[in-house]
Parts: C-alpha cells; sequence; structure tokens
C-alpha cells in the first residue's frame, strides 16, 4: 500500500517532466507540467507536509502555469519553430549530463540511501502551518525579509515601467 | 484501514458527487424560474407537476432539468476537425474535477459518528481553508485549455479573458479569507465553523464578506463579471464549439463552481450549519432519546441550516445576476486591481489591529469592527468610479487598465 501510494505520484511526476521535454506545442508542455506538479504536491502530502501541498498547488499550478498559458496564448506562440539548435555543443552537453546523472544515480545505489541519518525528526506536527510560520518569523527571518523584499522590487518595477509609458 | 473503510469512503464521495450534481440541476431551475419571475416572465413551467383537484397545478417544471439532461445527452457529439482533439476532450473534465473536490473540505453540518469524525466534513485537514484557496485557482484550467483548444479565435478570447480574470481577482479573495483566519486564527475550516459560535464571523468581517462575493462572483466567471462567455462578442466565449454532454460539464462546473463558493461564504462568514439554540436542542434530545438519535437530529438540521444558508445566497447571486449589466474589460481590472486589493489589504490590517489591542472576544469591539467595514464600502462605493467612466465612450481606443 504504501509503495504504491508513493509510486503512482513518482511515476506521474517522471512522466510529466518527460513528456514536457519532448513536447513540441507550449501549450501541451504547460499542461504537463501542471501534471508533474500535481504529482509532486501529492508527494507533499505524503511526506505529512500539508502546508507546502497547499501552497504548491496555489503558487505553482494555481498562478505560474496559468501565467505561462495565458502568455503562450496571448502570442500565439505554442508551435515550436522548426530551427535547429542554435548551439551545436547543446545535444552533447546533454550527453554528459545524462551520464553524469547515471553515475549519481549508481553510487546512490552503492553508498545505500537507507544508512544515512534523517535530516529532521518527522512527527505529526513538524510540517503542520504552525511550525512553518514559527521557523519563518523566528530563525528563517531574515532570509524571509530578503525574499519580501526582492518580491517588493518586483513589484515597484512594474508601477515604474506602467508609469513611463503613459 | 481496512477495505470496508476504502468501500465507505467511496461510496460517500459517490454521493456527495451526485448530491453536487442534483443541486446544480435544481439550481439552473431555481434560477431560471426566479430570473423570469424578475422580468416579469413565467419561466419553465410545463416538464413535471403534481395535479391538484379543481385544474391547478402543483411544483410546476420540476422535471425541467432532467428533460434537459435527457436532450443533451441525446445530442450529437462533435469533435471540430481542426480543433486540439486530446485537450479539447480533456477540457471539460478539467473543469469539473476542481469544482466536485472543493467540497470535501466544507463541513456541510455537524453529524457526529460517534468516533470524533463528522459525516458530513468529508476531509477535516489543517489547511483546510488553503485547499480551498489551491482548489479555486485550479478551476480556471478547465476554461483557459477549451478556449485554446479549440481552435476557434472566440473561444481563444474568452480563454485569455478568463486566465487574467482568476489570477486578477484570487488576490482580492485571497485577502478576503485571510482576515477571515487571522479573525479565527485557524486554517480549519471546521474551527471556524466553531469559533462563531457567538458571533458570526459577517459582523467583524463585513468589509471581507462584501469583498468575498464580488471576488468570489468574478472567480466563477458569472455575470456581471461574464467576459469570459460574453454572448454579443464573443459568441459563446470558450465553450462555442463544444456540444452535447461536454458543453454540459461546462455548464455544470460553472454552477457547482458559484454554489460551492456561496457554501464557503455561509461556513466563513455565515456560521456553517450552527444556528442559535442547536446546542440546547441536541443535549435535551440526548439526554432523553439517547447518542445516535440525537446525532441523526443534530446533523440534518445543521445540513438543513447549511443548505437554507446557502440557498440564501444563491438568490442574491440571481438577483445580481437580473439586476446588475455586464462590467467591461477595463472596468473589470480597474475594480479587482484598484479598488477590491487596497480594501482587502485595508480589511487584513484592520484586523490585525483590532485583534492586538482588544481582547480576542470582545462584542464591542467586533460590532465597531463591523461598523468600520461598513463605512468603508459606502465610502468606496460612493466615490470610486472607473476614470473612463466618466469620459464615456472615448475609452474605445486606450488600453485596458490605464
Amino acid at each position: 500500500m504504501d509503495v504504491l501510494l508513493f509510486g503512482i505520484p513518482a511515476v506521474v511526476a517522471i512522466i510529466g517532466a518527460i513528456a514536457m521535454l519532448l513536447s513540441r506545442n507550449a501549450v501541451h508542455s504547460a499542461l504537463y507540467l501542471l501534471l508533474n506538479f500535481a504529482a509532486i504536491s501529492v508527494l507533499y502530502l505524503l511526506l505529512q507536509a500539508p502546508f507546502l501541498f497547499a501552497t504548491q498547488l496555489i503558487v505553482y499550478a494555481g498562478a505560474i502555469i496559468v501565467l505561462f498559458l495565458f502568455v503562450v496564448m496571448l502570442l500565439g506562440a505554442e508551435r515550436d519553430e522548426d530551427t535547429p539548435h542554435a548551439n551545436p555543443w547543446q545535444n552533447r552537453g546533454a550527453l554528459v549530463g545524462g551520464v553524469l546523472l547515471l553515475v549519481e544515480l549508481c553510487l546512490l545505489y552503492v553508498y545505500n540511501p537507507g544508512t544515512i541519518p534523517v535530516a529532521v525528526d518527522m512527527d505529526n506536527a513538524f510540517a503542520a502551518p504552525a511550525e512553518v510560520a514559527k521557523a519563518l518569523f523566528t530563525t528563517h527571518l531574515l532570509p524571509f525579509e530578503i525574499a519580501s523584499f526582492v518580491l517588493l522590487t518586483a513589484l515597484i518595477g512594474v508601477v515604474v515601467l506602467h508609469q513611463r509609458r503613459s | 484501514m481496512t477495505w470496508i473503510d476504502i468501500l465507505i469512503l467511496l461510496v460517500r464521495c459517490l454521493v456527495l458527487a451526485l448530491a453536487a450534481a442534483t443541486l446544480f440541476a435544481y439550481f439552473t431551475l431555481f434560477e431560471r424560474r426566479l430570473l423570469a419571475k424578475f422580468q416579469h416572465r413565467v419561466g419553465p413551467n410545463r416538464a413535471g407537476y403534481i395535479p391538484l383537484p379543481g385544474g391547478k397545478k402543483l411544483f410546476g417544471g420540476w422535471l425541467q432539468p432532467a428533460a434537459d439532461a435527457v436532450k443533451l445527452f441525446l445530442k450529437e457529439d462533435v469533435v471540430p476537425a481542426m480543433a486540439d482533439k486530446w485537450v479539447y476532450i480533456m477540457a471539460p473534465g478539467f473543469a469539473v474535477v476542481p469544482a466536485l473536490i472543493i467540497w470535501v473540505a466544507i463541513p456541510l453540518g455537524t453529524w457526529p459518528d460517534g468516533l470524533g469524525g463528522n459525516w458530513l466534513h468529508y476531509a477535516p485537514m489543517d489547511v483546510g481553508v488553503l485547499y480551498l484557496l489551491a482548489v479555486t485557482s485550479i478551476g480556471v484550467y478547465g476554461i483557459a485549455v477549451a478556449g485554446w483548444a479549440s481552435n476557434n479565435k472566440y473561444s481563444m478570447i474568452g480563454g485569455v479573458r478568463a486566465s487574467a480574470q482568476v489570477i486578477s481577482y484570487e488576490l482580492a479573495l485571497g485577502l478576503a479569507i485571510l482576515a477571515v483566519v487571522m479573525q479565527n486564527s485557524t486554517f480549519r475550516t471546521e474551527e471556524i465553523v466553531i469559533s462563531q459560535g457567538t458571533m458570526w464571523n459577517i459582523v467583524p468581517q463585513f468589509l471581507g464578506f462584501i469583498i468575498f462575493l464580488v471576488a468570489s462572483t468574478a472567480e466563477v466567471v458569472r455575470s456581471p463579471f461574464d467576459l469570459v462567455e460574453a454572448e454579443q462578442e464573443l459568441v459563446g466565449g470558450y465553450n462555442t464549439e463544444y456540444g452535447s454532454m461536454k458543453f454540459a460539464l461546462f455548464f455544470m462546473s460553472e454552477y457547482i463552481k458559484l454554489i460551492a463558493m456561496n457554501a464557503i461564504a455561509v461556513t466563513l462568514f455565515l456560521g456553517g450549519g450552527n444556528f442559535p439554540g442547536i446546542d440546547t436542542l441536541v443535549a435535551a434530545i440526548k439526554t432523553s432519546n439517547g447518542d445516535t438519535i440525537a446525532y441523526a437530529v443534530q446533523g440534518l438540521l445543521t445540513l438543513g441550516a447549511f443548505l437554507l444558508k446557502t440557498t440564501a445566497l444563491s438568490f442574491l447571486s440571481v438577483w445580481v445576476r437580473a439586476s446588475v449589466p455586464r462590467v467591461r474589460y477595463d472596468q473589470l481590472m480597474h475594480l479587482g486591481w484598484k479598488i477590491l486589493l487596497p480594501m482587502g489589504l485595508f480589511n487584513v490590517v484592520l484586523t490585525a489591529v483590532f485583534g492586538v489591542v482588544f481582547p480576542a472576544d470582545s462584542i464591542i469591539a467586533k460590532v465597531i469592527m463591523g461598523i468600520v467595514g461598513l463605512l468603508v464600502v459606502v465610502i468606496v462605493s460612493a466615490t470610486a468610479t472607473p476614470k473612463h467612466a466618466k469620459r464615456g465612450v472615448t475609452m474605445v481606443n486606450t488600453p485596458a487598465g490605464n
């Protein structure tokens, strides 16, 4: 049962990611990415992190991919142009990357991850909304504030650009 | 979890889905009859009635939804030649699934099963409110993808409009809900319902309630924010190329989403299934007839109260549809970004200040908050008009939102 619960979303996530890369239509890619994100949110749920599950759905599935779709549909740019790859090294680079990934997987298999100590002590409440909030507003306050500052900068940038046009 | 538990769960889910579909069917009849009354017409009153002596007819039209369903089932199911076939076929599913799964996080009443659970609340989770937001924001895919896959310029414009509109109004909706979460200091929907025992959230969160009503109407792209399927400009918008049951699924998802939004408003602002005196009544039955009967009575009464409140809000939706003309696209964006969003931010600040300054359960503080909210609503609706409304038709060539 456990293996099944983990296996289905994991396989769906991998299929979604691969199909996203291979599909030649930008809207199909966005939909496969949505599938991937949804499967990953289920994995968060299985890891007892309901807050991450909800934010993954709201932020990535609910906002970012909608924006992707919006831009692609607005520009009518969903068709892939049949031009050869601009960078001749791209294929060879991808090959090297794939080999590296395979080596890494083999190493993981050799150093059995079961023997590595777990990073966090997982009980039922370790990723509850209250705990996440506590961590964000006490231990990790500075990164949190920096992130919000970056977002604020983007917001002000939008206002400035808008003003200049009119 | 044994197989019996899984079986019970499946049966409960089936019941919920069928109940939602039935609600949809009878909401269409409710809406058509009411719209007819608002416009001095009669409305569908022929299909099915109970004959009374003296030639009178009772409940005229109660079989109309069944007749509509049969008609839609029997229509020819066409896939346009130039459509993106698989996406075109999947789009109605994208639309219906969020509309159905949103119901699991809403406590439809209180029917304790004796083991600490609640038969009428499918999935009590500690991120209940966030789940509601997440599922609402996913609901737009059905429309956007259908518009794209139809390969039709009108459908496409409908889909593009839908995605822009939903992203814009999600913010105001989220802020209105955030203020409720701050007021009750919990993400759990059932705890929000319980903490409204002394006073419904609509009093302290009056401003939030108004924002929620407007934003949720826009979020489910319903009149007066139905630019997505504006008949005069876009034929039928995103569902122009859909027929038969595929069209029916879009229709269904739209209405179930509307009812679900009203149900969420009832949960967050109108005290869910609770009403004054229910606790005393249940305690009295418990001593005289035992736990099981008391729980059943409590379940039925709270479910009835919940449905009654939802129907009241649904009546409001129909009323708005009958009375308010459709907004222009620039007005839509203006309202979302420049009026509702600042109001929502103000409401969050107001809730935070009152939460810090006054003790948590102070009735007076809640009433003062409600009065401040009322004042803000009155002032904003009296002063805020779209810039272009004063200039009339000259706005035609200016880009939206300036």
